[in-house]
């Protein structure tokens, strides 16, 4: 402040362009309105705004390159004398087609010097420096942090900016001020770092808490921060190379090995208390010896080590103050029990710490102690009950099963359903049968051994070949085939699927133990087997069809409706009618059947019509989606097969006559019809199983209603009549089911189960509509 | 009824006299055809060749190999330029006659293929295969797969001919298809029994269909309804040809007797027993104009005339 003072105004340092000062007088500038605004170049020359909205500069001449004429290629000219530029030699930069304005501050490629993101870093942020040095440490460069120590930006971020308006200050810790001692600035060596708990300064305390006023608050000690650079190295937990502070520095043979702390020195080094050492450098250790530039031939070239280096005992390090030892203060135990539980412990590895708590140890109980009397033996309660004379084996049963012995007595054994007849008596108490149970009883014990033997083996080899067969039958069944489409049969556990198609896929390829190699060897034996009869059982099943077959179907090209099919919107009619006619060589009406059909465009194109459904998009046939399994997929109304039901439905036509009594009348053709034709009972079973007498009759009066109806209507004439017939004739015996689907109010659920049983034999069966005449 | 085409005052010419015999050299023919204006000749082979041949100079001009089996059925283009033909090897194969260089191999079809034909134009192959689809395929385009497949029949289809803007199938299924690209319509007509071959007749009225049960039927196209029925020959198992004389008075057919059967259109008596030979008549194509008829029996070609051959070639 003296010297500023006296020099006068020469030290200081203007920043930036001063205003002008106001004058009083001068009258205020008008502000330039916006269309009198110009933009010039450096040299003085207006600006162009070329395509303002993807950055505004101006590109060249008139959006061109170069000048008037256009780009001109640069020429040059070298002789040996004047050789050209290199400029020309090299291969062109994007650079030499940049105009001057791309260097600018605002160009594409400003050619300023600007701070990069990595010296941004902000302030001195002493802390994380030092941590980051301790870390740093471990490096082989140890000027890691030294180097960036020159390089620093003057700038700080916006949370330390304020925070240091809010009163903090660097080396400070943050948070609410404390009421205790003040941090002792000096003692930078009581700094731990890692996981080194701070040796408690008990001692200094004690003397700063003689200066501490007790009104006096202090700022919060600062906190190291853990460093979280991750470990790049393959090395394990807790690993130091060579140490590069002790190699560089040159520190000659240390006072003494800390086992514990190896690093002290060279850290107190690094924060500034570095003793300087003797050598000036080099890299030196057991593992280097001396460089053979280097002069210092007095030094040791071959490592010397002393034992006192090293402690001799195992004890607790005499802090120096004489106050150690069997009559120290109680303090000394105290304070320092944790940190020697450390040292006891070894190093600590870097970002562990010690538990403050210890854990906690579980208790193990003992074995509870037999009672003396205690006989290691076992009794079967159930014949127990079932000695007790004069009961019944039921009873006894009952007894037994009461006090729960089915489900205690035997575990290994299962339910009772396992046990077989013999066990089963055993249990109720039935005496055994006497007498010679087999041919085996009378035979001598070594022939009944033999025997054993030969049939067990036998036993075996057929059980193992019969499953060997079945898996040289999938073999032969897969083998060579290359079709990638497969039934998945595992689909709802991936991983055995995943099994089952390595297993396919290896049989393809003809392996002979496919099966073995394709099971999951961490399962179970039986799981194993298990899955071997399945993935056996399940090739056989859906082996791949012959490829003459294979070839005619392909594959869904999209995910099929579940409840839908697409089904012909024209659906042919009845075969046998025309059959029939074909037979009677009644040509025409009844053998001609005509459907829409649209053809391709393309196809008309090239055939030179014009379409026949402009604005159709589809080819072929009309499709119309249906339920799956309803029966008016199969029921069409058509001109031709009422004719065909006009034609053939002359019996009905004389019943029809009485239509007084409908139920009634068609009660009366059923027998009369069953009189005729009869298909087999059976059938019907099958058909109708579902319907039960009391669903016949409610639909018989769902039917008498309907007609009722339609009586009521006056101009009702038409009935629809379901009629099942068989290939020659009608038979309207089902009449009672198919009045209930003549009512249009049967939906699908409802008739699930006749639509259901349906299904299959429809093909045998046609159904059609006549009209009452 | 229907219009018939009357019949002329003059007695209607037969080609009843045998004015050579082709041996084809090609092992079994399969299909004789008249090419479109009746000049030329197409074998089909077991020999998996093709070969053309003059009609009158009975020379053989060109063989045409090419396909991976026995070839079943050609056409020829209305302008002589192109051939089709199929095969058993599934493959429908279209051939530059200059050349004889194969210009599309098609395939697609999943089973032999019984029968091919240009359309009017030759813009379009229409090929009829035993895996029961019409495939139509495009000459003009490069696509290799086709416009439309047709797989209205349920069996194979054993017959197929386009005139105009009408296809007339013939399928196993015993029933005759017609396809009218006009009116957006598929007519199916009821036969019963497995078709074995289709025509139109000239005048493109009615419809002639053999089948399996020996008989030849004759169909009002518009109707369906059965205007004469020819029996008398025998086609019990294999797939021959019939079709119409050039000025649609007489219906023919092959039969397995040996012998080709020539009826009268209108009164369906039989007109004419044709004696090929001892086997098979194979295959039979009429001429499209004159009274001229080519048969097929195992290796060679028969050409029929109406008069005798010297008559004929001072004429």
């Amino acid at each position: 402040i003296m010297a500023a003072d006296s020099d006068g105004e020469e030290d200081f340092v203007s920043y930036g362009t001063a205003l002008e000062p106001l004058e009083e007088d001068e009258p205020l500038k008008k502000p330039i309105p916006l269309h009198e605004q110009t933009v010039t170049d450096e040299k003085g020359r207006y600006k162009r705004f070329h395509g303002a909205f993807t950055g505004g500069f101006s590109a060249g001449y008139f959006n061109t390159v170069g000048s008037k004429e256009g780009w001109t290629p640069s020429t040059f000219k070298s002789s040996r004398q004047q050789k050209a530029e290199k400029q020309h030699a090299r291969p062109a930069r994007p650079e030499d087609f940049m105009d001057e304005e791309d260097f600018g501050e605002h160009g594409i490629a400003p050619t300023e010097i600007h701070r990069s993101d990595e010296f941004a870093s902000g302030c001195r942020n002493e802390t994380a420096e030092m941590a980051r040095a301790v870390n740093a440490q471990a490096s082989l460069i140890p000027g890691d942090t030294l180097l960036e120590g020159f390089i620093r930006a003057a700038s700080s971020s916006i949370g330390v900016e304020l925070l240091r308006r809010m009163g903090w200050k660097e080396g400070q810790g943050v948070g609410p001020r404390v009421k205790r001692k003040a941090r002792k600035q000096t003692s930078d060596s009581s700094r731990a770092y890692g996981c080194v708990l701070p040796p408690g300064g008990s001692e200094e305390s004690e003397d700063d808490e003689e200066f501490a006023p007790e009104n006096v608050t202090f700022a919060p000690k600062d906190v190291t921060p853990v460093d979280f650079t991750p470990r790049l190295g393959v090395q394990g937990l807790g690993y130091r190379g060579l140490d590069p502070g002790m190699a560089l520095l040159g520190q000659a043979v240390p006072e003494h090995v800390d086992l514990f702390r190896p690093q002290s020195e060279s850290r107190s080094k690094l924060f500034g208390e570095s003793s300087r050492g003797k050598r000036r450098g080099g890299v030196a250790g057991q593992a280097f010896g001396i460089g053979a530039l280097e002069d210092d031939d007095d030094e040791e070239v071959y490592h010397k080590d002393s034992m006192s280096r090293y402690d001799t005992v195992l004890a607790e390090e005499d802090p120096g103050d004489s106050l150690f030892g069997w009559t120290a203060p109680q303090q000394y135990g105290k304070t320092k029990g944790r940190s020697r539980d450390a040292s006891y412990l070894g190093k600590i590895l870097e970002g562990f710490t010690l538990a403050q708590k210890p854990v906690e140890q579980k208790t193990i109980f003992p074995p509870p102690i037999l009672p003396s009397n205690y006989r290691p033996m076992h009794r079967r309660p159930g014949v127990e009950v079932s000695r007790m004379s004069g009961i019944s084996s039921a009873l006894a049963e009952a007894l037994r099963t009461s006090r729960g012995h089915m489900v205690t007595e035997d575990p290994q054994k299962g339910g009772r359903h396992q046990l077989d007849a013999g066990q089963r008596g055993a249990l109720l108490g039935e005496s055994t049968q006497q007498g010679p149970g087999s041919v085996m009883d009378l035979l001598r014990p070594e022939d009944r051994q033999r025997l054993a033997a030969v049939a067990m083996a036998s036993g075996m080899a057929a059980a193992a070949s019969s499953g060997l067969r079945q898996q040289q039958e999938a073999l032969a069944a897969w083998k060579g085939k290359t079709s990638t489409q497969t039934f998945r049969p595992f689909e709802n556990i991936p991983s055995k699927q995943a099994r089952y198609e390595q297993y396919v896929s290896r049989l393809k390829q003809g392996d002979q133990d496919a099966l073995e190699q394709s099971l999951d060897s961490g399962m179970t034996e039986w799981e194993r087997s298990r899955e071997r009869e399945e993935f056996v059982r399940a090739s056989i099943l859906y082996r791949p069809s012959s490829s003459s077959l294979s070839s005619r179907f392909t594959s869904a090209k999209q995910q099929e409706d579940d409840n839908q099919v697409e089904v012909s919107r024209d659906e042919e009619g009845d075969v046998d009618d025309k059959e029939a006619a074909a037979k009677m060589k009644m040509f025409g009406k009844l053998t001609r059947e005509s459907f829409e059909w649209h053809p391709d465009k393309l196809l008309c194109k090239r055939f030179n019509v014009p379409h026949p459904y402009p604005e159709s998009v589809m080819v072929g046939l009309p499709k119309v989606k249906r339920d799956k399994f309803s029966v008016f997929n199969f029921l069409t109304v058509s001109d031709s097969q009422q004719l065909i039901g006009e034609l053939r439905l002359q019996t009905v036509d004389v019943s029809s006559d009485r239509n007084s009594h409908p139920a009634l009348s068609e009660e009366e053709e059923e027998e009369e019809e069953e009189e005729e034709i009869r298909p087999p009972m059976d059938l019907f079973k099958a058909i109708f199983s579902g319907s039960s007498d009391q669903d016949s009759s409610s639909s018989e009066e769902e039917g008498d209603k309907a007609e009722e109806e339609k009586k009521g209507k006056t101009d009702a004439n038409h009935l629809n009549l379901f009629s099942i017939g068989t290939t020659s004739a009608s038979t309207p015996t089902a009449s009672a089911s198919t009045a209930s689907a003549s009512t249009p109010t049967l939906t699908p659920a409802s008739s699930s189960t006749l639509t259901g049983l349906l299904h299959p034999p429809l093909r045998s069966f046609s159904f059609i509509i006549c009209r009452r005449v | 009824m229907m219009a018939f085409p009357q019949p002329k005052p003059e007695a209607p010419q037969l080609p009843q006299h045998l004015h050579r015999t082709i041996d084809c050299k090609q092992g079994a023919v399969r299909a004789v055809r008249f090419n479109a204006d009746g000049n030329y000749l197409l074998t089909c082979g077991s020999d998996k060749s093709l070969k053309l041949w003059s009609v009158k100079g009975e020379a053989l001009l060109k063989s045409y190999s090419g396909h991976g089996y026995e070839v079943l059925d050609a056409d020829s283009s209305y302008d002589n330029s192109q051939i089709c033909s199929c095969s058993s090897d599934k493959t429908v194969i279209l051939w530059d006659v200059g050349t004889g260089q194969v210009t599309r191999k098609l395939r697609g079809h999943a089973g032999k293929v019984n029968c091919v034909q240009f359309n009017e134009e030759a813009t379009v192959i229409l090929s009829g295969s035993i895996d029961g689809t019409v495939r139509c395929w495009d000459t003009r385009s490069r696509r290799f797969e086709p416009i439309q497949v047709l797989d209205e029949a349920r069996d194979g289809v054993s017959s197929l001919k386009v005139v105009q803007h009408e296809l007339l199938t013939g399928s196993v299924d015993g029933r005759v298809r017609r396809y009218d690209l006009r009116m957006g319509q598929l007519h199916v007509d009821y036969i019963g029994s497995p078709i074995t071959c289709v025509c139109f007749s000239q005048d493109g009225q009615c419809t002639l269909s053999s089948s399996l049960d020996s008989t030849v039927r004759l169909l009002d196209k518009s109707t369906g309804e059965m205007l004469g029925e020819y029996t008398g020959h025998k086609m019990k198992g294999y797939k021959l040809d019939c079709c119409l004389s050039s000025k649609d008075t007489h219906v023919l057919s092959c039969s397995e007797d040996g012998h080709v059967y020539c009826w009268d259109l209108v009164e369906g008596s039989l007109s004419l027993k044709l004696a090929v030979g001892k086997a098979v008549v194979q295959s039979l194509s009429f001429h499209p104009t004159e009274t001229c008829l080519l048969t097929a029996m195992e290796g060679k070609v028969q050409v029929w005339g109406p008069n005798p051959e010297e008559t004929q070639e001072d004429v």
